[in-house]
């Protein structure tokens, strides 16, 4: 009995140490950060497209869009193969096709960005330049390397979804005679369409959040792109370049760039857990 | 499991120890006789191998060499945790309260484009013009007709500020620039990139990329040495009255006629 409690008492310990580093962080980020935003007015900061940290101007609206135009382009690219993906490995293939790709997402999972990076900027960005034109550094090569990375995500948390709808609906549709794929669009992808959409999310988070991979692929220009053959920079790629020499206000900006970073993401993650937490009482209503 | 729980805990345990020492002894080793250089990195790789050199001929001492940046070099002077930054353009006011500046070389900044690219002479008025994003295409600039692509280096790079100083006056850099983040970058994008046109270290040029004449001049040791190449920043050894005698010593190495030649051997240009 004793050893339980010492045991549970050090768990938790280990357990609160996480929330505490956690709120830590956030409490510095935000320390450092908010007050530049009030400093040069939020609509200066949020607004305005002019980042000069050397004349004092600190606007990270290009940088928004730029984030949210390459999350925009991964997603499409990474939640199409991803769902795909999904679908093949639970719907339309045998247990051996199935174990023969599972472990290849997950390897795909765990190579590092910047290796997604380097093959980016040796094989897509050329690619992109002597074909489509521009600089090749680009939302598009930047939306490719991205998608291929939040591909295992998406995949693999869709997979659970689809795992995750009970067999019988899968056997009812089939025995009133729809077919494979009439069953996977009109029940499978309803049934499990709240997980799938929580598998989307998480996978932007990763999207948003990505940068040694963009530092690399996206050009880092600070103009907000007008095409997708135009270079782009994100929060990201703009804190990790900068960080090294800045000082002083220019510092306090990069915080406040990694403040807004973290609205977005934790406006992601609010949303994915949410819609996780619907998916579990359908669940719990449908037994 | 549980035997083989322990046996995976001893490895990690030791490993854990191992790493606390080593931390540990690096302290001491500094604390002891190893003079720590950090800032600039476009100074660092040069830095380096002299202090190679140094170690060589003075197996006793102890020089250790790290990157940042040139501001994040005087920070560290500032605040101790370096004997020397290394700053790759001039002081600004606020910063040179208590700091000195020592120029062990000086480098050129080159401009260069694409090896097939005919264009070999632009004016600084040229370069000013194509780095604001005022010319759009190479015509305007005598070239074959096709876009510019600028490539530029991040706010806060010594290289950056250098040529700012050195070049755009009171323009800005344009804000569709491709932003690359070392010298290295900079050379791999404009190998790879007929359109594009960057600037960087002259030595680091090498032979993957072409560097044009500036107002005539090619950019060339000797022009440098004769002050008739411009575009010219000095690379400083930045001291403090903490600066220590070791310090010191790799100083005088630095600016002995050994340090100068390695320095000039690797593409650099004497300080004096």
């Amino acid at each position: 009995m004793r050893q339980d409690r010492i045991i549970r008492f050090i768990l938790m310990l280990v357990a609160f140490s996480a929330i505490a580093g956690l709120a830590l962080i956030a409490f510095f980020i935000f320390k450092e950060g908010v007050p530049l935003i009030f400093q040069v007015g939020w609509r200066d900061f949020f607004l305005s497209s002019e980042w000069h940290p050397s004349e004092g101007l600190f606007g990270v609206f290009a940088m928004i869009m730029g984030t949210l135009m390459v999350t925009a382009g991964a997603m499409l690219i990474g939640g199409v193969f991803g769902l795909s993906l999904a679908i093949v490995m639970t719907q339309f293939s045998g247990p051996r096709l199935a174990g023969a790709l599972k472990p290849v997402i997950e390897l795909l999972a765990g190579i590092p960005s910047v290796v997604y990076g380097f093959i980016g900027v040796k094989t897509i960005v050329p690619l992109i330049r002597d074909h489509l034109g521009g600089p090749g550094l680009s939302v598009l090569a930047c939306s490719i390397v991205l998608g291929v990375m939040v591909l295992p995500t998406v995949a693999s948390i869709s997979i659970d979804a689809f795992r995750a709808v009970p067999r019988s609906f899968w056997e009812g549709s089939l025995a009133l005679g729809a077919t494979r794929w009439q069953t996977t669009c009109m029940v499978m992808l309803k049934a499990a369409r709240s997980g799938l959409v929580a598998a989307v999310i998480l996978g932007m988070g990763r999207a948003v959040g990505e940068t040694m991979a963009v530092i690399m692929v996206a050009g880092n220009s600070l103009a907000i792109p007008d095409s997708i053959l135009a270079p782009v920079r994100t929060l990201t790629s703009n804190i990790a370049l900068e960080m090294g020499y800045a000082s002083g206000l220019h510092r306090k900006a990069l915080f406040a760039a990694g403040v807004t970073l973290f609205v977005i993401i934790m406006i992601l993650n609010t949303a994915a857990i949410t819609l996780s937490s619907n998916r579990a009482r359908a669940k719990g209503g449908a037994k | 499991m549980i035997p083989t729980r322990k046996t995976a805990a001893l490895p990690s345990g030791t490993a854990l120890a191992a790493c606390v020492l080593l931390l540990f002894s690096g302290c001491g080793r500094r604390e002891g006789h190893a003079v720590n250089v950090m800032g600039s990195t476009s100074v660092q790789p040069f830095a380096e191998l002299v202090s190679e050199e140094y170690i060589r001929l003075h197996p006793d001492k102890r020089v250790e060499v790290q990157g940042g940046g040139s501001t994040a070099g005087i920070q560290a002077l500032a605040s101790g945790l370096a004997e020397i930054g290394m700053c790759s353009r001039s002081l600004k006011p606020q910063e040179a309260s208590d700091a000195v500046p020592l120029t062990i070389a000086r480098d050129a900044l080159a401009i260069v484009v694409h090896r097939s690219n005919p264009i070999s002479d632009l004016s600084i008025q040229q370069l000013r013009e194509v780095f604001a994003g005022r010319v759009a295409d190479w015509k305007d600039v005598g070239g074959k007709p096709g876009p510019v692509r600028v490539i530029t280096r991040e706010e806060g790079s010594g290289t950056r500020e250098a040529f700012t100083q050195l070049v755009m006056a009171k323009a800005r850099i344009s804000d569709r620039a491709l932003t690359q983040e070392s010298n290295g970058c900079v050379r791999e994008l404009v190998e790879g990139d007929r359109a594009s046109i960057g600037y960087m270290s002259l030595g680091l040029v090498g032979d993957a990329v072409k560097p044009v004449r500036v107002d005539d001049i090619t950019p060339t040791h000797e022009n440098v040495l004769n002050n008739s190449y411009k575009l010219v920043r000095p690379f400083l050894f930045v001291t403090n009255e903490r600066t220590g005698p070791q310090a010191r010593e790799f100083i005088d190495f630095i600016l002995s006629d050994k340090g100068q030649s390695i320095l000039e051997e690797e593409g650099l240009v004497r300080a004096r």
